[in-house]
């Protein structure tokens, strides 16, 4: 089946088996590789992405559901050489250790800024409770995401 | 994990979806936010040879008042739910159970009909529904039918819906200021309810439990003995009447018996008197 799938701005359109996972389209049919696999079971969140705008778990996600979409993935963030605000406070934080997550912290992360739904730290916790860290570096991450959230990063 | 191979048809309205579901038979299943259906997939514990996509179906996404009850469309989202403040004003039991699923990028897809309509007994949004009394509203070739939430969960991922029908519409009463709990036991945070209980107390009182048997369950016991003035411990001492707890990783069908005793009685004392 062909689909239509706007990827960080740029419009993809490719034939598709309607079993293929939009995570598998976003990394072995576009070629963009930031987004991960981690459990492959819709528990660890480091596949997440945006679907039109909000955070979704990209292996859980067919491809033709994603059919005339809009999606944005770790690759889409920076603009013109610079970071994103949440990225830059990632890295100014120190907000991972083996990174493996990161990509999708980061997605998820930028998702609850612009919903509005950052305002304490409890709030961040509760937030990301669908992305998990094997380095369990949560601290310093939810640092991160309450100084990007202070700095701006809804835009 | 790859599913197996299935042929996928997008329906563009409720009868669409119901003539397409006709045509394929009990080979079709429905794909709403595919939160329940694809994971079972990915691990071929469930292999559809058709794959009948709802989701776009947008006109059966909403919330509104209507009469005495609260009308919320089938493909309506956890998201939808966890932030409508009619759904906060007229059944705000359900309204925070919703915020209590998944996690946020699970609740961006997951729809309250798919959830429904899938019937897990580890599911959360079942067990409210029960707690509300709510009316279930299927489409199928001869039309819409209602069926009570009692009569809707038949067994293990079954339901009264026949294999050409097509759940709607979700009809909560509206219950502003009703008393409510919603106790839900779990390790981690975005993990299944290890035992859940969902209680509204609005002159009578609602009990659904989660994960304590092959379907979701209603604390029948329980609601008879609060309602003839029972104490609320002494309500939920007969709380595990009638269920028949799982055994898994987490928990022992004794344990989980205990806790739905425990968790009644939370749920009986927060919601009040």
């Amino acid at each position: 089946m062909k689909v239509s799938i706007t990827v960080n701005g740029e419009a993809t359109e490719h034939d598709v088996e309607p079993r293929l996972l939009l995570v598998q389209y976003l990394r072995d049919v576009v070629g963009l590789t930031g987004t991960n696999i981690g459990c492959d079971t819709s528990s660890c969140g480091a596949c997440t992405v945006h679907l039109d705008g909000e955070s979704v778990k990209s292996c859980t996600v067919l491809a033709v559901q994603a059919d005339g979409a809009s999606v944005g993935t770790i690759e889409g963030l920076a603009k013109n050489g610079e970071l994103h605000p949440m990225q830059a406070a990632f890295q100014d934080n120190h907000g991972l250790q083996c990174g493996f997550c990161t990509p999708g912290m980061v997605m998820a992360a930028v998702s609850l800024v612009q919903e509005g739904r950052v305002t304490d730290e409890r709030s961040v916790r509760e937030g990301l409770e669908g992305n998990l860290c094997r380095c369990t570096g949560y601290h310093n991450i939810v640092q991160s995401v309450l100084a990007a959230a202070k700095a701006g990063a809804a835009k | 994990m790859i599913p197996a191979a299935f042929d996928y048809v997008r329906a563009d309205s409720a009868d669409h979806a119901v003539s397409l579901l006709s045509e394929h038979g009990d080979d079709a299943k429905l794909l709403a936010g595919g939160h329940s259906l694809l994971p079972l997939m990915k691990l071929r514990l469930a292999t559809p040879s058709v794959l009948i996509d709802v989701g776009r179906l947008r006109d059966l996404s909403y919330i509104r008042e209507d009469g005495d009850h609260v009308a919320i469309g089938a493909l309506t989202r956890h998201h939808d739910l966890e932030h409508s403040d009619l759904l906060g004003a007229q059944a705000a039991l359900l309204h925070h159970a919703a915020s209590q699923v998944g996690d946020p990028q699970v609740r961006h897809r997951g729809t309250i009909g798919g959830s429904i309509a899938h019937g897990d007994p580890a599911s959360d949004l079942p067990a409210v529904l029960l707690a509300l009394r709510a009316t279930l509203v299927a489409q199928g070739p001869g039309g819409t039918r209602e069926i009570a939430v009692d009569d809707f969960f038949t067994g293990f991922l079954e339901t009264a819906l026949n294999p050409d029908e097509l759940l709607t519409e979700i009809r909560v009463p509206k219950a502003p200021g009703a008393r409510w709990s919603f106790q839900k036991f779990n390790r981690r945070a975005q993990d299944w309810a290890i035992v859940g209980v969902a209680c509204v107390r609005n002159g009578t009182t609602g009990i659904g439990l989660v994960n304590v048997g092959s379907t979701p369950l209603r604390a029948a016991a329980a609601e008879t003995a609060i309602t003839s003035g029972a104490s609320a411990a002494d309500a939920a001492n007969v709380a595990d009447e009638g269920t028949d707890p799982p055994a898994d990783l987490n928990a022992s069908p004794e344990f989980r018996r205990h806790l739905t005793k425990v968790l009644v009685r939370r749920a009986l004392e927060e919601a009040g008197g």
